[in-house]
């Protein structure tokens, strides 16, 4: 046993959320890419598409690994807990399988496809469509664990055999917290496509455009926090407790400063200063739900420490990871700075 | 049906569709490769115009790929959670593993896709070897899972049942590691370079473009031939590592339900569970025992052997495996005709029946991978862990299975006939392109 805070599980628990960051700001704002898709309206929404697309295609496959790494890290390192959440979140997972499945497959049998319009106009919509779903599941999800709900779900199972079904695998995840997580989740990805979008065009035209959008997907971002708080407030009192509590406070603090640096870059148009401030604010809000949820990884029983794996696997884990990233950073960076260069 | 048995079909139905386009993923951006290189070589333009086509067809099928293997990570937790809380500890280093090699392959197939203008012309060139060869490795670090649940090593079991002492890097050296991964990887370039080969020799037969279609048709042979060829002799090592490891699967395989010595080989019959014995089939005296141990006179451990909940579903395997063997020899042959036709020089592209029997035998590999992969998973039945975990007791709790599996099976058939009609118009459009 080790006996400092931060040992083993703790730091391979820290990858998986950074892991899960880097995916909400790469595959996150591809998502938010295909909101902006479905609401393209005007006289230049072939153009937005157009951008969109371009901005998309070569590289959302490379950003949708950051999830896959989140699972594989998740069943390698946490298995308990993996297996605990496939049981209890079966449906909303499965049906986020569904969107990830729709959106990737769609937008290329859209981009590879017949030249046949409405064809390719079908394919677009049913594009724009999983991408609004799945984000809003993901953060049902993410909702669903931050209740503590699905923890206390997995809990019950293990004890009785006769809890209901609605109870066990309905009531974890449709209710009204994780519902309003979700509502949050789309609008932060729709937000940082908005803000990496109008950093990705020299058309000033298409640029006011995405910056009017940053600035809706904004104000929809703070009704949802808001609005989810409210909600935490009234059926998950001890989460909205813990996120304005005396622990997290400085830190939510840090998240009002980046919104409010995001929000004034967009308007005054400091589009580099946007995009920083931007993935600061959405970071910082995926951590505050890590913060107020530590030790556990499951709440309110299931802690790091418990659903750890051996040791033996930690450690060859973490090598691996060290191993991989050499490669894998540099590798990342050259695609980004590839398809960067040109649209400067 | 049973929710055991919607859970194990659904999986089934998930890895069956996904190992389609892994197949496809790993040997396409081969083939897109070579036709770049060749065109890099000799300034043929009709190879540049190959390499991009094939370019295409592999973002397509590689989408498809990612997003149905992206399904299969999370259905590991959603169908077999007891299997995943017990054995992820073991089995997730190769996972892991090849999560970065996925990493590089969608990286630069990124970089290659949509970087013809972008990139210098070996940077592409290079982008392109690191998809085929991380593609090669995430097929090798998946397959190391599959064989440590067929043949698992790497730790002890506690008082409890439980797995202790786990030891990942002895699990992923597992007995059948490199045999499986080897017959994964020809399977691989055998099917996809047959297939394509398949399908530029039909637009050969339907007098299309021929020096477009005479050019491809040679290089997917180059990847898909050799492989073909060799597969046989990696099916002589796979089978020789199951008849070593795994007893009640060989046995399977061959409807061999009595303990003998010198035990035939069996083409053909039918299995019958319920008499205990394999009927009609054509047996070849002392060939189980001389092709799986190299000794006519080895004992073949029958099915009876052990208990009838311990077998698996022996119709099913034997039916599988004799698929598999019947369509991969056929597509060895085919390949070794080729290839002595293009040993005596003479033109492959003009070569009707040559032509005509390419075309026939293009989708074999895959429906023979089919069938390989009923046989080593259903051959393990009733286990998920050979002779440590069964797959009872790995599947979820949740009842209603049969839902989540008619949903899926209804996406894929949609999916599936969508990425059907939409290479058959990629392969349309280059009908007449350029002669």
């Amino acid at each position: 046993m080790s006996a400092g805070v931060l040992g083993l599980p703790e730091i391979l628990a820290a990858i998986v959320v950074l892991s899960l960051n880097a995916y909400v700001l790469t595959g996150g704002a591809d998502f938010g890419g295909g909101v902006w898709d479905l609401l393209a309206r005007g006289p230049r929404r072939g153009a937005q598409r157009a951008l969109i697309a371009s901005q998309i295609g070569p590289i959302w496959e490379a950003n949708h690994v950051w999830l896959i790494l989140v699972v594989v890290l998740l069943f390698t390192a946490f298995p308990a807990a993996f297996a605990a959440l496939g049981i209890v979140l079966h449906i909303p997972l499965s049906l986020m399988l569904i969107g990830i499945v729709l959106r990737g497959a769609a937008f290329v049998f859209r981009s590879y496809g017949a030249r046949d319009d409405a064809m390719q106009q079908r394919w677009g919509r049913v594009f724009a469509m999983a991408s609004v779903i799945t984000p809003i599941l993901l953060g049902i999800v993410v909702g669903s664990v931050a209740s503590g709900a699905a923890g206390a779900a997995a809990d019950r199972l293990a004890t009785t055999r006769d809890a209901s079904f609605a109870a066990v695998y309905l009531a974890p995840w449709l209710s009204p917290f994780p519902l309003a997580m979700g509502a949050l989740a789309l609008a932060m990805f729709a937000f940082l496509a908005a803000v990496y979008l109008a950093l990705a065009t020299d058309d000033g035209a298409l640029r006011e455009d995405f910056r009017r959008r940053a600035l809706g997907a904004a104000a929809a971002m703070f009704v949802a926090a808001f609005g989810g708080l409210g909600v935490a407030h009234m059926t998950v009192p001890h989460v909205s407790g813990a996120l304005i509590g005396r622990g997290s406070v400085a830190f939510q603090a840090a998240t009002a400063v980046a919104a409010i640096v995001a929000l004034w870059a967009v308007w005054t148009r400091r589009r580099r200063t946007a995009r920083i401030a931007a993935a600061l604010q959405v970071s910082l809000i995926l951590w505050g739900w890590v913060l107020v949820q530590y030790p556990f990884v499951l709440p309110p029983t299931l802690t790091i420490r418990a659903a750890a794996a051996p040791r033996a696997t930690l450690e060859l884990l973490l090598g691996a990871l060290g191993v991989g990233a050499l490669i894998l950073f540099p590798s990342l960076a050259y695609l980004f700075r590839t398809f960067a260069a040109a649209k400067q | 049906m049973t929710d055991l048995l919607a859970a194990r079909s659904q999986m089934a139905m998930s890895l069956g569709f996904h190992i389609v386009f892994a197949e496809i993923g790993i040997a396409m951006p081969l083939m897109m490769v070579l036709a770049e290189w060749r065109w890099r070589r000799t300034g043929e333009r009709t190879y540049y115009d190959l390499a991009r086509r094939w370019a295409k067809g592999t973002a397509v099928l590689f989408a498809v790929g990612a997003v149905s293997g992206t399904v299969l990570s999370f259905e590991l937790g959603l169908l077999w959670p007891g299997f995943m809380r017990h054995a992820g500890p073991l089995i997730g280093m190769p996972f892991s593993l090849e999560g970065f090699a996925f990493f590089l392959e969608a990286i630069f197939l990124g970089v290659y896709l949509y970087g013809w203008e972008r990139v210098g012309p070996r940077a592409h060139l290079a982008a392109g070897v690191v998809v085929a060869a991380s593609g090669a490795a995430s097929a090798v670090f998946v397959v190391l899972v599959n064989a440590w649940m067929n043949t698992p090593v790497g730790f002890t079991l506690d008082a409890a049942g439980n797995f202790a002492n786990i030891d990942p890097v002895t699990a992923m050296r597992s007995p059948a590691a490199f045999q499986q991964a080897l017959h994964m990887l020809l399977a691989s370039y055998a099917a996809t370079g047959m297939a394509v080969a398949g399908l530029h020799a039909w637009m050969l037969l339907r007098g299309s473009a021929s020096a477009f279609h005479g050019r491809a048709l040679a290089l997917a042979l180059c990847v898909g031939g050799p492989a073909a060829v060799l597969q046989p002799f990696s099916g002589d090592l796979s089978a020789r590592v199951v008849a070593a490891t795994q007893p009640v699967k060989l046995a399977a395989l061959e409807g061999q339900w009595e303990t003998v010595r010198g035990a035939p080989l069996r083409i053909g019959g039918w299995p019958d569970a319920a008499r205990e014995e394999t009927r009609w089939a054509l047996e070849i005296p002392r060939g189980l025992s001389l092709l799986a141990f190299h000794d006519p006179g080895a004992e073949v451990q029958g099915l009876r052997a052990v208990p009838a909940d311990d077998r698996p579903p022996v119709a099913i395997v034997h039916v599988a495996f004799q698929m598999m063997v019947g369509l991969g020899s056929a597509l060895a042959l085919v390949a070794l005709w080729a290839g002595w036709v293009a040993w005596r020089r003479r033109k492959l592209s003009s070569h009707r029946p040559l032509l005509r029997a390419l075309a026939i035998v293009g989708p074999f590999g895959f429906l023979a991978t089919e069938a390989g992969w009923v046989v080593t998973e259903v051959g393990r039945q009733p286990w998920i862990v050979q002779g440590f975990m069964r797959t009872a007791h790995a599947v979820t709790p949740m009842p209603g299975l049969v839902a989540p599996m008619a949903t899926f099976t209804v996406l894929y058939l949609g999916l599936g006939a969508v990425v059907v009609v939409l290479v058959a118009s990629l392969v349309r459009e280059t009908s007449g392109a350029r002669a």
